[in-house]
Parts: structure tokens; C-alpha cells; sequence
């Protein structure tokens, strides 16, 4: 068993999809470019960014999917890893809601304080 | 019972219990949850960095009137990415939005695939093609290092007009105090992340070196094993992964 592949037969290399995948994260990329330089960032501000997020975490899927090899372990691994992430991504989006709210007060603070 | 299931599970896959939890060698899984745990930390980054955000002026606050062609940057509201970061090395005074740093996007992917690419060949216990993938990983690394380098050193001397301030004096480029490019936190915050990020491209490269040089050595190939090049390529895939969450809320959005 030792010595199994190392001098007459080597096995050959199945790269295909790895490659492939490479091919639609460059696309990805190439999109988000697109995005970034023709979409009207005045008015359409809220669809650019959720573009943006569409994009990133199906990107995100790809690497950790195929790249880590995450979709070939097994259920209660890959729950293991994913469970406490979308934990994480609510704790995200709770405190950015909370960011926009002090940003509001502070901001009519500063407006209240300037016309007394 | 080894000799059974040797296929499924493979003796260097077997804990020392004799067993094999979620029917992944140990060192995998630890490597897996440690970069949970490292998810946990950059998550902290990100949401640090979107409350503050959030939490700032933007400039349609302070000029109404003012749009996205005609921005300029004041310390009174947040900057607009690509208004920042548009030079490119060799090209002084072009303005390139985000064409450097689309660069480094694509170098890391490539990087990335690559490292992949190694541990499809160590599955194959393939010495020559490990080592030639490996190095091409660690060049990559190097590659985007030097860019970041490059990058920082642009972002801490600044544009040439720089920024006038409110006292007639003028600041040029980002100290951690006052910057040209807008509130003092978003330098602060530019430097955490990416210099957070950077240093694990660092540790990822040092780790990659260790990986070729014991490939070179025979040492995976004695052991019988190419799992530790698997290990190291997750470690490389996650800092990959950390890089598009960072492109898209640093320089994107």
C-alpha cells in the first residue's frame, strides 16, 4: 500500500470543477465590478448593496463549499459550522438596525444643539 | 475491524478513542472549529465597523445637495470607497477606483485555487504536483502582501492636494488621529481590518512554507498522509473567504 502510486501508475488529476469554480468566482468579481461603476450609487444606493451582499454570499458558498469541502463532510458537520454563523449574521444586522438609531440621535442632538 | 473499513476510515483518520466523530480526522475538525472561532473575531471587526459606520453622518446628510459625482471629502461625514482607494502603482495621479484592489481580489482567488488544487494532489499523495501548486499558493501570498504594502503606504501619505481643514491647515494622507479622507474612525477602521486580515496572510504563508518544505522532505509522504496540506488549505481558503466579506463592506459597499 505504500508504495501504491508513487512510481508506475499515477492517478490523474480530476480538476475540472475545481477550475470551473475558480471561473465563477473571477465572474463574480467581474459582475460586482460592473455594478460598482453602472449602477446610479444617487439613487439606487439600497440595490447596489444588496446586490453586493447576493453576490458575497454566494461566493462565500463556492469557497466554503467547494473549496473547504464543506458539502462533502457530513450533516451534523456541516450544521456544526453553519448554525452558530447564521447566529452571528443576526447579531450582524441586529446592531447595524442599532447603529442607524444612534446614528439619529446623535444627529438631531447636533441639529437641536446648533439652532439653540 | 481496521482492515474493514480501511477505505471509510482510514487509519490516520481514527481518534485515539478508536473512533471517528462526525467522520473527520481530528486535526480537520479542530482546524474547522477554530475557524469558527476566528469567524466570531472578524465578525466582531464587521460589526464594529457597520455600527460605526451606520452611526456616522453620510454626505447626504451634511450637503444635501451633493452627489455621488460630486463628492468631496470633509472630515464631517463618512468617504466613499472609491474615492479612496483609486490609485495604482506606477500609474501616479490616474484615477483608477477599486482597479488595484480588484487586482488583489483576483490574486487571492487565484491563490486560493491553487491552494485547493495542492490538496486534490495530496489526496493523490502526489509529491511533485503538492510542491508545484504549493508554490505557486505561497507566490500568490507573497504577491498580495507586497500589494498591501503598496496599499497602506498610499492610504498613510495621501493624495497630493490633501485636505484643507477648518484652522488653514492642510493634512495630507491617515494617521491614526486625523485623516484627509474623512472621520478619524475610518482610517482607524481601514487599518484594524485589513491589518488584521493581513497579518493571517502572513501566518497563511508561513504555514504554506512549512507545508512545501515538508513536502519536499518526504516527511508527508513517510507519513503516508498528505492531511496536514488539507489542514493548512482550509486555514488559506478561510483568509480567501475573510478577503471577499472585506472587499464587498470595506471597499465595496
Amino acid at each position: 500500500m505504500e508504495n501504491h502510486n508513487t512510481t508506475v501508475e499515477r492517478i490523474k488529476p480530476n480538476t475540472k470543477k475545481l477550475w470551473k469554480v475558480f471561473w465563477i468566482l473571477l465572474g463574480l468579481t467581474a459582475l460586482e465590478f460592473i455594478i460598482a461603476f453602472t449602477i446610479d450609487a444617487d439613487h439606487y444606493k439600497w440595490t447596489k448593496i444588496i446586490l453586493f451582499i447576493i453576490l458575497t454570499i454566494v461566493k462565500a458558498y463556492y469557497i466554503v463549499g467547494i473549496f473547504m469541502h464543506l458539502k462533502d463532510e457530513t450533516k451534523a458537520f456541516i450544521w456544526t459550522i453553519v448554525l452558530p454563523v447564521i447566529f452571528v449574521l443576526w447579531l450582524i444586522v441586529a446592531l447595524l438596525i442599532e447603529g442607524e438609531y444612534f446614528g439619529v440621535e446623535r444627529f438631531n442632538e447636533i441639529k437641536e444643539w446648533i439652532n439653540v | 475491524m481496521a482492515v474493514e473499513k480501511a477505505s471509510v476510515n482510514p487509519a490516520h483518520l481514527l481518534w485515539e478513542g478508536g473512533t471517528q466523530p462526525l467522520k473527520a480526522g481530528y486535526g480537520k475538525l479542530m482546524m474547522w472549529i477554530f475557524l469558527l472561532s476566528d469567524v466570531f473575531t472578524f465578525s466582531g471587526f464587521l460589526v464594529v465597523y457597520g455600527m460605526i459606520r451606520f452611526g456616522a453622518p453620510s454626505f447626504k446628510d451634511v450637503v444635501p445637495e451633493m452627489t455621488h459625482k460630486t463628492f468631496e471629502f470633509s472630515q464631517l461625514y463618512w468617504p466613499i470607497p472609491d474615492q479612496v482607494f483609486k490609485a495604482v502603482p506606477f500609474l501616479h495621479g490616474i484615477n483608477a477606483p477599486l482597479v488595484f484592489v480588484g487586482i488583489m481580489t483576483f490574486i487571492l482567488i487565484f491563490s486560493s485555487v491553487t491552494m485547493v488544487l495542492a490538496v486534490e494532489a495530496g489526496h493523490r499523495r502526489d509529491k511533485a504536483d503538492v510542491e508545484k501548486w504549493m508554490l505557486w499558493t505561497i507566490l500568490g501570498g507573497i504577491i498580495f502582501l507586497s500589494s498591501q504594502a503598496w496599499e497602506w503606504n498610499h492610504f498613510i501619505h495621501g493624495t497630493d492636494h490633501g485636505l484643507l481643514l477648518a484652522d488653514g491647515t492642510k493634512v495630507f494622507g491617515a494617521k491614526l488621529g486625523l485623516n484627509e479622507y474623512g472621520p478619524a474612525n475610518f482610517a482607524n477602521l481601514f487599518f484594524f481590518i485589513t491589518g488584521f486580515h493581513g497579518f493571517h496572510v502572513f501566518i497563511g504563508v508561513l504555514l504554506n512554507i512549512m507545508v512545501y518544505y515538508n513536502t519536499a522532505n518526504g516527511v508527508y509522504e513517510k507519513r503516508g498522509h498528505y492531511e496536514m496540506v488539507e489542514k493548512v488549505g482550509l486555514y488559506w481558503h478561510f483568509v480567501d473567504l475573510v478577503w471577499v466579506f472585506v472587499f464587498t463592506f470595506f471597499y465595496l459597499v
